[in-house]
């Protein structure tokens, strides 16, 4: 063979073997990080954890069911306030994009924002709430994830709604229709499944947060339903069970770990299965 | 005598007068003058780029869609220059409908695909609704074969049905002026031919302007016929004499396929 | 009345009825408009006053320290005298550790992705990335914590010393006591969490290359592997060193990964196995139960440095994403 086309093979070869390698690194952390989850979680997965609050320091057994109930009520809360707000705010950036410079800018600073640190949502949200209230409540904590919510929801809005032909968007507006009518009866209901991902990947993402409860929804050893008082919730409860000496707090903590990771995936998966069956052609 | 075309006096509809157009810096039409006369079918020919679609869409407006694209000149409908700024856009796109190159149903079932637009600017009953649904169905020759699926999704006809949904859908508002946009290139023969059937009856009642890069289709429909090169208007007559006899040596050269 | 004045009279309330219809779709298109706008510019709102808010914040402390606030290693509660160098050095240290592990296999996994992997796998591991991005960082805080450090401390790190440790210059990195969490440990663990976000990003930017491209590079026989290297690469450059800013973005702001094994220690080291801090975990740890106002204050000026280097990052990432996909003349 020619030693020149020999070597060339020979690097890639090497290169691809490479790459193949570094996927086979990716997946294996995946599958040890769902692993350890799984064996760790499994145990305390129990009826009680569901029914029973979270124990006091020291005390035995218990469970999360105030912190599920309070990341319920907060996540709820946010996903209600977020997808309006963050559906109406795509459909700006889309219809009225072309012919703003104030859409570009939106745009540029909504993507900047998905990516910005969470703690500092945190802070923002202490600073302008909390500090002025001068009491912790699930209602800060619900704005924080809100506010991490909304550009996601903008974002996936956004690009789904580009995604309409434009025939179909003029095709209305050669009927006469006016312009919110074709931007919301014609062109939104075309990417409906899309923008419903959008809000699954939200709920998703801000599902799993901690850093911005830290300081707004802070913790509740006991069951409250009352959002304008501190509010249990599965991350921070994790965070403080995790690092602890207890056993039964920690083990709670591995539960938790896996009830969270497991409804985030599932929430991916659905809205990438939602995603994959309607997408317009 | 039969031949009524020539003997009564056909009427314009549309006047459409110095009429130029620009996208950006690019002029696309320059100097068009012609009329669309009312209750004919006027066909626009000629090859890529010629401007015969950005003709079309200067009459009901839809440039106005893409800031960087305008329209100078006069185009009259009804004693007004709709080019003037103070033209209410949506009321003119109620008279003069448009349908397009590819079928566009909307994302909603067949029923309320064509009620969309009736509602924008009237106000009927539910009974009242169904028949004007069916009275459009029929003019578009679509009624026999959805009456059962009228709440089926838009998107589950064929092809050719989508685009005589899409027909029956601007039929329904009851407009003066139809504009086709190469209704036919993405479908197929069978389709295509029921499609030259349903204008051959549609024109009874509205004013039609077809643009079409296929000649014999322009020969075979349409009373009148526009053959433009380049964004301009090179000839304009009746449709038999243009085919027949033009004009221009141009015209002759395209008709006889020598290029294009 | 005669039939014509009837027929005017019908004329006109029709007139009528369509000029009011006019006027409601006028007045409605307008409320869409601003109502729309209003929601869209609340996010530029927000920005504002995130800053504006750490600002407020931080300026006693600011005010206090002076710029010398940035150098200052010590961080003092019961003396109430703070520094950001520290949790600065931390930030930086953790994210470039991360970068420097999580790029190539990013990279890797982003090529077989698009290039090498058998068309019928690629949904499934594609998926399976996905995935990976979505798992919450706590989770890697703690399966870093309780199951990778310990096997780190005891079996890698010994390695590390041995080998790494003895070399002039960089060995001084790789010495003191290793006890499986530390700055190097934080850097792993943040580096398997931004893998998949890089990733994902750098399969969006290889996708791009358009196929007529690579087909002429085949066409001349070229082998997969320099596709890759002479067509793809250069094409995409811009959009590979903007995924990598965004990943970098990601990781500077990243809590609860490194919270759990950095360690908390205010000190700094030249040993990359010694524990240290970053600034999201000085915030985690200690905003909560911060007492004196001067350390309030400074804990918000360590968000505001974070949220300024973070921004300035993400915004050059952006930049240069925005740049590949105009070439394209696609939507970014």
């Amino acid at each position: 063979m020619n030693p020149v086309y020999r070597k060339r093979l020979w690097t890639h070869r090497i290169g691809i073997a490479l790459s193949i390698g570094a996927m086979a690194i990716g997946l294996f952390f995946l599958m040890w990080i769902l692993f350890t989850l799984l064996v760790k979680g499994f145990g305390a997965l129990s009826f009680a954890m569901f029914t029973e609050t979270t124990p006091a320091p020291g005390s035995d057994g218990g469970g999360l069911m105030n912190a599920i109930v309070g990341s319920l009520l907060m996540v709820g809360a946010a996903t209600l306030i977020s997808t309006p707000i963050g559906i109406l705010a795509g459909i700006y950036l889309a219809e009225y994009g072309e012919e703003s410079w104030l859409a570009q800018v939106t745009r540029f600073v909504t993507d900047i924002m998905l990516s910005a640190p969470s703690i500092v949502i945190g802070l923002f949200v202490y600073a302008i709430y909390v500090a002025n209230v001068k009491h912790f409540s699930g209602w800060a904590g619900t704005f924080a994830i809100s506010l991490i919510a909304v550009p996601v929801v903008v974002r996936t809005t956004d690009n789904m709604l580009k995604l309409v032909p434009s025939s179909l968007r003029e095709a209305a507006f050669a009927l006469g229709a006016p312009r919110w009518k074709v931007a919301m009866m014609v062109r939104l209901r075309a990417v409906k499944a899309g923008v419903i991902t959008g809000v699954l990947l939200a709920v998703a993402r801000i599902s799993g947060e901690t850093a911005p409860l830290l300081f707004t929804a802070l913790n509740n050893q006991f069951f409250s339903a009352n959002m304008n008082a501190p509010m249990a919730n599965l991350p921070v409860v994790i965070f403080q069970f995790a690092m602890s000496p207890y056993d039964n707090w920690r083990e709670l903590a591995w539960g938790g770990a896996l009830l969270i990771t497991f409804s985030v995936l599932g929430l991916n998966i659905l809205s990438r299965t939602l995603l994959s069956q309607k997408t317009p052609t | 005598m039969n031949d009524s075309m020539t003997m009564t006096a056909v009427k314009p509809t549309l006047e459409i007068s110095g009429l130029n157009f620009f996208y950006g810096g690019f002029q696309g039409l320059k100097n068009i003058n012609l009329n669309v006369y009312e209750k004919k079918v006027t066909a626009f020919i000629g090859p890529s780029g010629c401007g015969k679609s950005t003709l079309l869409r200067t009459l009901n407006r839809m440039y106005d869609l893409y800031p960087g694209q305008r329209a100078e000149g006069k185009i009259i409908y009804n004693g007004r220059n709709i080019l003037e700024p103070g033209q209410d856009v949506n009321m003119l796109r109620a008279k003069v409908g448009m349908v397009f190159q590819k079928p566009t149903p909307f994302p909603m079932s067949v029923y309320e695909n064509i009620a969309f637009g009736v509602r924008l600017y009237e106000n009927l009953s539910k009974g009242e609704m169904d028949e004007r649904v069916e009275w459009a169905l029929k003019k578009a020759a679509l009624w026999t074969e959805v009456k059962d699926k009228l709440n089926k999704s838009g998107l589950s006809l064929s092809g050719g049905q989508q685009q005589r949904l899409c027909i029956a859908r601007s039929v329904a508002v009851k407009p003066d002026v139809l504009l086709l946009d190469e209704p036919t290139s993405a479908l197929d023969p069978i389709s295509t031919a029921k499609i030259e059937e349903l204008i051959a009856e549609l024109k009874e009642d509205y004013t039609i302007t077809i643009v079409t890069h296929n000649m014999q289709q322009a020969a075979r429909c349409s009373d009148y016929t526009a053959y433009m090169y380049l964004g301009e208007l090179v000839e304009f007559g009746e449709t038999d004499q243009i085919f027949m006899n033009p004009a221009k040596k141009e015209t002759q050269d395209y008709i006889t396929g020598r290029f294009g | 009345m005669a039939p014509s004045e009837q027929k005017s009279a019908d004329q006109q309330a029709a007139a009528k009825a369509m000029g009011s219809t006019m006027r409601k779709q006028r007045l409605q298109d307008f409320l869409f408009h601003k109502l729309t706008l209003a929601f869209a510019l609340s996010v530029l709102l927000v920005l504002a006053g995130i800053i504006v808010s750490l600002i407020i914040g931080a300026w006693p402390a600011l005010k206090e320290f002076g710029p010398a606030f940035i150098t200052t290693v010590e961080w003092d509660p019961v003396n109430d005298q703070y520094g950001a160098l520290i949790a600065i050095v931390g930030t930086v240290a953790t994210s470039l550790i991360a970068l420097l592990i999580a790029f190539p296999i990013s990279f890797g996994i982003a090529l077989f992705l698009t290039e090498i992997c058998p068309a019928v796998l690629r949904r499934p591991l594609g998926t399976a990335v996905e995935l990976l991005a979505g798992v919450p960082s706590i989770i890697y805080g703690m399966w870093g914590l309780f199951i990778f450090a310990p096997l780190f401390g005891d079996h890698i790190q010994p390695i590390l010393k041995k080998t790494l440790g003895q070399l002039p210059v960089i060995g001084q990195l790789f010495q003191g006591p290793m006890m499986g969490i530390g700055i190097l440990t934080a850097g792993l663990i943040l580096a398997v969490m931004i893998i998949p976000f890089i990733a994902s990003v750098m399969r969006d930017v290889f996708e791009i290359v358009p196929a007529v491209l690579k087909e002429s590079a085949y066409g001349l026989g070229c082998t997969r592997w320099e596709v890759v290297r002479k067509v793809v690469l250069p094409y995409t450059k811009t959009g590979v060193v903007g995924g990598v800013m965004l990943g970098l973005g990601r990781a500077l702001g990243e809590t609860m990964a490194v919270t759990f094994v950095i360690g908390n220690a205010h000190k700094l080291s030249w040993s990359l196995f010694a524990p240290g801090n970053s600034i999201a975990s000085t915030l985690a740890n200690e905003f909560a139960e911060a007492e004196s106002k001067l350390h309030v204050s400074s804990l918000f000026a360590l968000g505001l440095i974070l949220f300024v280097i973070t921004f300035i990052v993400l915004t050059a990432a952006k930049l240069m994403l925005m740049g590949l996909s105009r070439r394209e003349g696609a939507k970014s």
